[in-house]
Formats: structure tokens, sequence, C-alpha cells
């Protein structure tokens, strides 16, 4: 037997809600989480007989636009097919998926500098939900099924099991988080259930050419809980063939509260789901023309971006990334650089503040604002206060500064009287500076800054620090 | 005008006469009420009724003839086969596993007749879920032929073809997937007639086979026909395999055959098990159609041979996807179980009949991992072969015709032991299915025994028009008419 | 059995019997070389049926469980769905 180190093999199957106004076959509005069970629902999408389903034009657009900005190939030819086993939160017994002229396949996501193939982009339809009685499925003696949910659109991005860790799974599925963002396909929130990550995840010595037994995870909400649930696993599996036994290929759920993955359905004895073509929609036939026009209004790609703002604007690539995973804050950086601020003090003023608050100020006003702090005509603190003030009513920072008579006060002739006075009221302090304690100056400083908030702290330190001799 | 009469006017005529104020539209539903009620026990073509609906229908239908309303529909009692869905009508698709199921909407189809005045007397008797030639597969009772009550009127449509042969209804609506409308209809010596695939919107229509089943009328005249399938037909946005081609079905509808190619194909005509007296009466519509001025000529249909075997592989291999959906949750009827595959099971096996399980049964392994190539996939390519003949066909001819059924009406009874011998009832009718034809059905006169033949005619893709001007001429040529049957 | 149909003691012959009449019939085909034939999955000339993203609306709860034969709460109520442990 082989003492090589074990190598994790890691495949990615996301799921993910493109952002529509309607079904995906039907013309119910897609529902909200919290809407009473079984209300937004019509005739169709309750699979009742007689129905028939209609494709929703904007959903192939999001996939046509999420494969365009994966690299896919997109044939001219698509169409849905019919997966067909029964289960009650399945109601036509069948779900209108696409299985062997999919929308579009082999594309790429760029990783840290290492590319990801993704084998395949297509679209389906989702289940409705099921609630159990009890708190385990496997003893809950009855289920009440919520179709709200049933024939929400679905993308599926498949991904080659490219990836070797934990690490870089929750990576990818972040990155295809801000990708999907940045072009609009979908609000991405994983805990609304708009993007669900399923790891296929199998362990073989390194230098092995073949795959090992591979299991899927589900029931994972959150990026921490896909990365938890991946080193479970891939302990789980290592120590399951390290003691001699084999992994057997099934379908585990994870356990947030337990921390532990559980089987669920055994894979080896998979449904038969009898694929055929859907007879009930003609196919697609891509139009070169619509393919290039979505291609063409895309919006620069997170990866694309990055490099951008590393290059053009020499920030550094911590800065770079947090800002290009944002297309808002990305855009206004750019627009507030333009507009004449020095780009490393807005990356800061972004990430620093921006972000955090949520709230976006517009570029001139953010540029206003930066180069009020960076001249020194306000402090970082009234800087802060000023954004806020910005965002919320609009005016622009040199407005408010002037109204609130916040210009920072810089000259020494004025500021000398104030450090006299703090001088004189704290003789403590300075005795202690004048004795060797560099530290007190922090004292005589936080006074200062209390009797004159305008004071520019750096000409009133060195004015005190001229006296204090 | 005496009660009689008026169950036995065409469409045409009665609208006439309601314009004229000869009677009402609630004293002709009226007389189609008391017709049913007066027959209905024995010919057992209906499974309900909508008094409430055909009585407001048939007020509404009153008024817009006051109004000056020309619409040649309003008025008009009409019988709707148990798988077209109407709002708050219990609809079963002749099965028990749907007993207590009223839609909460209504079928396009059917809504676009009830806009243009149809008044609905009430759903009619079918082989459970379309499958079937004779109607003994209904879950309820079979329903009898009005020309001799111990034979069927053929199916799945048998309901339907019966009520307007007996003169319980004007129009009466079926759906044909292998000649579910066509062959009933010549059982019944009616006219039946199935669209081009995706000229009448599906939607509402209880699925059997997809990609093979189509809503049409029976009526008592070929013009009836036209009539109401021109305010059937056209796209509906809800069904995407529904045509965005114009309606034309009425064009040159008077213009006779002269001049006209009509093509024979020999394996239609010589098809194993054709009656001698059902030739003969082919062979007699044929000589009025040439002395009508038609040019007969040969064509063949090589494939027609195989025809029945690739039907039944893609009519159950769809039909057993489309019936996964009947499984006791959300309506229908339900056998619970201790767990829910148990519950599914006792369901289907107590709710579905036996030719239905023997269908999903098949249907489902030729879908199956490993057969799919074999079975489902193979058949695919044969139906293009299939249409292939036809396309070949006509390129020689304008349209097609044949007997549109091997057999007259058999007994109850007769072939339900052999379901091959079944299926071979629909030889003649399911390549049009398969090739996505438009096929009427006109009666072609009488055995000996009294019992109607019909006469099929077949024409290429969205030519309607075609096909119901070759069984006009045909109808004015040999003054053969769709009849009443006389049930005292 | 996929179909989930419920097959009991006795089913199985009475089925097997005449699925393997039907079945002799249907092996016909083979008879046929389709090798370059392409396969007819819709006869329809219709293609790229689109539907613009516009919400309609559909059915009330009321509406939605009218039929249902066991509704509690809203929901409709199976058995107890056992995945395996």
């Amino acid at each position: 037997m082989s003492s090589a180190p074990w190598e994790v093999v890691i495949g990615m199957e996301v799921h993910v809600q493109p952002t529509t106004r309607s079904k995906m076959f039907c013309g119910c509005a897609v529902g909200r989480l919290g809407d009473p069970p079984n209300s937004n629902v019509c005739e169709i999408c309750l699979g009742m007989p007689g129905t028939l389903p209609v494709i929703n034009k904007a959903a192939v657009e999001a996939c046509l636009k999420t494969a365009l900005a994966l690299g896919c190939e997109i044939p001219r030819h698509t169409k849905f097919d019919r997966k067909n086993y029964m289960y009650p939160d399945l109601p036509k017994g069948y779900q209108i998926s696409q299985y062997d002229l999919p929308m579009s396949k082999n594309g790429s996501l760029e990783l840290d500098g290492r590319r990801v193939r993704i084998r395949r982009v297509h679209l389906e339809e989702d289940t409705g939900k099921l609630i159990h009685a009890g708190d385990k499925l496997h003893k809950a003696q009855e289920s009440f099924v919520d179709l709200n949910r049933a024939g929400t659109p679905l993308m599926e991005i498949v991904s080659e099991p490219d990836l070797r860790s934990a690490d870089e799974a929750r990576d990818y599925a972040v990155a295809l988080r801000t990708l999907l963002r940045t072009i609009g396909a979908s609000e991405a929130e994983m805990e609304k259930g708009q993007l669900r990550a399923e790891p296929n995840i199998s362990i073989r010595r390194t230098g092995s050419e073949e795959l090992g037994v591979k299991t899927e995870l589900k029931n994972i909400n959150s990026f921490r809980a896909l990365h938890r649930a991946i080193l479970y696993e891939v302990v789980r599996q290592t120590e399951l063939l390290e003691s001699g036994g084999t992994v057997l290929q099934e379908t585990r759920g994870w356990s947030e509260a337990e921390g532990r993955t559980f089987s669920q359905r055994s894979k080896e004895f998979a449904e038969d789901y009898r694929y055929f073509p859907e007879p009930d929609l003609p196919p697609l036939e891509i139009d070169r023309a619509w393919v290039e026009e979505l291609g063409a209004a895309l919006p620069e790609l997170p990866g694309a971006r990055r490099g951008r703002l590393t290059s053009e604007y020499s920030l550094p690539a911590a800065d770079a990334v947090l800002i290009a995973a944002d297309r808002d804050l990305a855009d206004l950086f750019e627009a507030a650089v333009a507009a004449g601020a020095d780009a490393k003090q807005v990356a800061n003023w972004i990430i620093g503040e921006v972000a955090p608050a949520g709230k976006i100020p517009t570029a001139e006003h953010l540029a206003d604002l930066v180069k009020l702090v960076t001249s020194g005509s306000i402090t970082r603190d009234q800087g802060r206060e000023v954004l806020m003030e910005s965002v919320e009513s609009g005016r622009s920072p040199s407005d408010i500064v002037t109204e609130h008579g916040y210009a920072q006060v810089s000259d020494e002739a004025s500021l000398l009287a104030v450090v006299e006075a703090v001088m004189e009221a704290n003789p403590r302090a300075v005795e202690d500076y004048r004795a060797g304690k560099k530290q007190a100056l922090g004292a005589l400083m936080a006074d200062l800054k209390k009797r004159a908030p305008q004071a520019n702290p750096k000409v009133s330190s060195e004015l005190l620090l001229r006296l204090l001799g | 005008m005496s009660k009689t009469k008026l169950t036995e006017l065409t469409i045409k005529e009665a609208a006439r006469l309601l314009r004229l104020r000869s009677f009402s539209a609630a004293e002709l539903v009226t007389a189609h009420a008391e017709q049913i009620e007066r027959l209905d026990h024995r010919v057992k073509a209906f499974l309900r009724f909508t008094p409430e609906l055909w009585e407001k229908q048939a007020e509404e239908a009153d008024r817009r003839i006051a109004r000056g309303d020309l619409g040649p529909l309003v008025g008009i009692p009409m019988a709707v086969k148990d798988v077209l869905c109407v709002r708050g009508v219990e609809t079963t698709a002749g099965s028990r596993i749907l007993s207590g199921f009223r839609p909460p909407y209504t079928g396009t189809a059917i809504s676009r007749l009830f806009a243009a005045g149809a008044v609905m007397l009430g759903v009619t008797n079918c082989d459970e879920f379309a499958m079937g030639s004779s109607t003994e597969n209904s879950g309820y009772h079979p329903t009898h032929n009005p020309w001799d009550l111990d034979r069927v009127p053929g199916g799945s449509s048998g309901g339907s073809a019966a009520a307007v042969a007996a003169g319980e209804a004007m129009i009466a609506l079926g759906t044909d997937t292998g000649g579910s409308i066509r062959q009933p209809a010549a059982l019944c010596g009616v006219v039946g007639m199935k669209p081009t695939y995706g000229r009448v919107s599906r939607y509402g229509l209880i699925a059997f086979a997809s990609s093979l089943d189509q809503i049409g009328p029976f009526t008592r005249s070929v013009e009836d026909t036209a009539i109401v399938l021109d305010a059937m037909a056209g796209h509906d946005p809800l069904d995407a395999t529904s045509s965005t081609r114009p309606n034309d079905v009425l064009r040159d509808f008077d213009a006779g055959v002269k001049g006209m190619r009509l093509g024979v194909p020999r394996e239609y005509y010589d098809v194993e098990g054709i009656e001698p007296a059902v030739k003969a009466a082919i062979d007699t519509a044929i000589k009025s159609l040439r002395d009508a001025g038609a040019e007969i000529v040969d064509v063949t249909l090589p494939h027609t041979d195989y025809g029945l075997a690739a039907y039944y592989i893609i009519a159950p291999a769809e039909c057993s996807s489309n019936l996964a959906r009947f499984d006791g949750v959300r309506y229908g009827f339900c056998q619970d179980g201790q767990n829910i595959t148990e519950s599914y099971e006792r369901t289907r096996r107590k709710g579905f009949g036996t030719e239905v399980r023997r269908r999903v049964m098949l249907g489902t392994y030729a879908l199956s991992s490993g057969y799919y190539d074999a079975y489902y996939l193979k058949a695919q390519k044969v139906r293009t072969l299939i249409k292939r003949d036809f396309d070949a066909a006509f390129e020689r001819c304008d349209a097609i015709i044949s007997a549109t059924s091997p057999t007259v009406a058999f007994p109850i009874g007769a072939k339900t032991k052999n379901p091959l011998s079944m299926y071979l009832c629909d030889v003649l009718t399911l390549g049009g299915n398969l090739a996505g034809l438009p096929g009427i059905s006109v009666p072609c006169g009488m055995t000996d025994e009294v019992l109607p033949v019909g006469l099929q005619v077949l024409a290429p893709q969205w030519r309607e028009d075609v096909a119901l001007r070759v069984a006009r001429a045909y109808e004015v040529a040999s003054g053969v008419k769709a009849e009443v049957a006389p049930l005292v | 059995m996929l179909a989930r149909i419920g097959l009991e003691p006795g089913d199985v012959e009475f089925y097997a019997e005449q699925l393997s009449g039907i079945l002799a019939h249907i092996d016909r085909l083979k008879e046929l070389d389709t090798d370059a034939i392409p396969p007819t999955a819709q006869v329809v000339e219709v293609a790229n049926t689109l539907r613009e993203d516009v919400p309609r609306p559909g059915l009330s709860q009321a509406e939605a469980l009218a039929n249902a034969p066991a509704a509690v709460d809203g929901f409709f109520r199976v058995p107890s769905i056992q995945d395996e442990a």
C-alpha cells in the first residue's frame, strides 16, 4: 500500500437562482421567503393535468451571460429534457432540466492565478420544499409540502474536479458569487438560498491519476459551512481508507449543529432518470447576434478588474481584491480617482469607511472628501462625520465643512494659544514628558483635541513638541 | 319545428334558424337535454352533465343573438371529452385516479369555443387517459355504439362520437393521439377531424403522448367541422408547441376535387385485417371522387408496417412520464400507506386501470437506461422514416385517401383479451399522428348490417384546408351524409 | 419498480405475457437500418418559443389546495419519506 500523502480532489456543483421576476416555466412571480405556503403557485407549477411549460426569456439571458462570463462555448442548438423520478417536492413527477445539449460548456474561472475548468452551465427548474414533522428526516412520521419554490429558475454550474482543498473550494464559491453579482445574473446570497454549493469530494494518493470514490455533500448554507463540511468529510474519508475501509459513493447531508456529515441517499442505487427530450418545449436555436450583444454588454469581469486596479492604479493586491469584488465600489473608486483624488487614499476610504457603512457616496463627493482630508483642511475623524452626512443629505463635503466651520486650523499662530493652554493645564504630563516618559504626549494631545477639535493634529503636535523642548 | 328535428340539425342549419328566431338557444339546449334523457342510459356516452353551465351559457347566447351577434357557434350545444379541463367541472380523464378533480382553470381551445358562444352539455366518456380504441378501458363504464348498442363506438373518444351520432350533441370535442377521433368517427358514422400537430393549443388537454396529442371536433357535416376548427385553432402563448401560422382552414372549401390528385397508398388499401365490407365502401368512395373529377394515383408508404411498433414505443414512453404526476398528493384519489413509496404504489395500483398500467410499464422500460437507444431513440428514427414516406407521397398527390379503420364497430368485449388486436385498430390512423398531419374521417356508407364505414383523408402538414376540401367534395358528390342513429 | 405502479404477486405473470407479445411486435424495428437517420423528437417547425419575464396572477392558497386529498395548515400532507439512514 502506497504511503504517499493523500490528495483531496473536489468538484463543485453550484445551483444559482438567476434574477428574474417570474418562474422558469410559468408566470408566477418568484417567491419571497416568508410567503405563506402554497400561496405563490399556479396550475402549471403545481403540475396539474393539462398544463404546459413555456421558457422564461430572462432566465435564458441570465444563463447565457453567466456562460459568457465564464468563457464557455455556447452551442447553436440547446434543448430541455425530462429527468424522471417521483418525489413529493417534484409536482410533475419529472424535473425539466438539460441533459445532453446544455446551454453552455467548457469554460473556466480564474482563481488566484489558477484556472478551474467549468464543465457546463445549464438551466432547470427548482423543486418545492418539504418540512418534516419532528426534527430529523429519517424519523418523520409525515411531511408537509410547500410548492412556492417549485418552478423557480436555477442555473447549474458544474466544475471539473480541479479544486484541491477546502480553501480553494470556498474561494471558488466566493469568486463565483462575485462574478454573478458583477454581471447582474444573480444576487447569489447563500443565506437566501440563491446560491447552493454541493461539493463532490474524494481523496487519492498524490501522484495517482485515478479518482477515488466521491461523496456529494448537501445542505450547506454558508461559505463557512462549506469550508467546515469539506474539512470534516476529508478527515472522515481519510480515516475510513486508512483503517482499511472503503468510501461509499453517496449523498451526505451536512449538519451544522452536529458538525458532521451523515448519509442521505446511496448514489449507488441511484434512480435511473430515464432522460428524454422534453416534448412540450421545442429546441432553442441560440442566435449568434443575440449572444454577441449579451457578451458586448457584459461589464468588466472581476478578474480583469483586479488586474487593472493593481497595474493602472498601483493598488496593493489585497486592496484590489476587496474593491474589485463589488462592482459598485470598483466603479466608485475609478470615478473618484478620475475626479482628482489620490488612488491609495480613495482605496483606504472605500475599504475602511464606505464598504462597512454600506452607503455609497457619489464619486465627486468622495473625491472632494479625500482631497479635504489629504490637504489637511479637516481631520480624519471629521472626515468620517462629513462622509456620513454627505451620503444622508446628498450635499457635497465642501459645503458641509463650510457650514459647520469644520475647516481644520493649521496655522501656528492660532494654535500657539491652545498649545500653551494645554501645557498650563497639564503640568504633570509636561513634567513626565520632559523626564523621559514620551507616552505622556498622548495625554497632552488628547486634551488639545478636546479643546480644539479643528486643530490640525500634525501641526499642533509639532508645535507642542517644540515647546516641550 | 319538432324537438327531434332540433337534434338532427347541423351547426350551420341551427345557426341560421337561431338567427331567424325559429327557436331560442335555451330551447335548442333543452331539446338536447331531453334527447340525452331519453337515450343516454342506453348509449352511456356521457359521464356527467353540466346543467348550471348550459343554462347560463344558453341565456347568454340568447342575449347575444338578440343583439344581432352573427357568430356561427352562438348557442350551439357541445359535449366535451373527459380529458379537457373546464374550470370547476369534474374532469377525470376516464380514470378513477382523478375522481373528484375540479380544475381551477379552463383550457384554451374550450375557452375559445365558450367565447364563441358554444353551450356545454357535459363530459363524455373515453378510454382511460385516452388509451384505447373502444372506450372499454374507461374506468367507469363502456359506451355503446348508437348504431348497434352491443358494439363499441370506437375509442378513445368513443363517448364524444356516440353523443353526436345519437343526436345528443351538435358538437363534441375529442382528442386524437393514434386515431382516437378519426376511428370512433368512422365507427359511429360521424365526421371527426384531427388537426395538424400544433394547430390547436394543447393547454388544458390532460396529456397522454405530448408529441402526438391533438384536440379536434366531432360533428355531422364537414362544414360544421371547419367552423369549429376555425374557432378553436391558432397560436396560444401558453403552449410552446402551438404554431403562429394563420388559420386558413376554410380556404377553397367548396372548390371541389376537379384536377386534384388523390393518392391511394397500397399498404393502407391492402392492410392486414381489412374487412371486405369496408374495402367495398372505400372502392365506392374512390369511384365517387373519380367521377367528381379527381385523378386517383397509386402511392406507397413503405414503412407502414413499422408504424405500429414505433407508435407503441413513443406513446407509452411519453405517457409513462406524463402520468408520473398522479401520486395522490395534490389532487385526485389517494390510497394512503405507511410511507410515501407505499402510498404512491397503492394509489396508482388502485387508481389506474389495466391498460394504463400496461402502457406505463412499457413506456418506463422503453426509456430505461440500457434500452433507450434500442427502443425510444430507434422509434424516433423510424418516425423520421414514416414522415419522409408521407413527404414523398405528397409529391405525387395532394391528399391521401383510405379507410379510416380496417373494421366496422366490433362487439363489446371482442378484443379486450388481446391488447395487440386492439392496437391494430389504429394502423391506418397512427401514421398521421407520427407525421403530425391533419386528417379527417367522413362517413362513406353503411354495410349490410347497417354499420358505418369511414373514409379518411390525410393532407400535408398545415393543409387542413385541403383535407376539408376533399372531404367536402366527397360529401357533395356522394350524397352520403352523417345521420343521427335511429334509436327510439 | 421505477414506474411506481404497485405490482402485486400474480400481476407479473399477467403483464409479462401480454407485454412480451407487444415487445415481440416492437422488435420488428430492428429490421430497419436507421444509423444515418436523425430522430424526430418534435414534428413542429416552431423553435425558440420564449416567454417575456412578466408575472401573471396565479392561484390563491385555497384554490391550490382545493383538490388535495390531505391538506394541513396550508401544506400538502404526505406520509413519511424514508431516506435510508
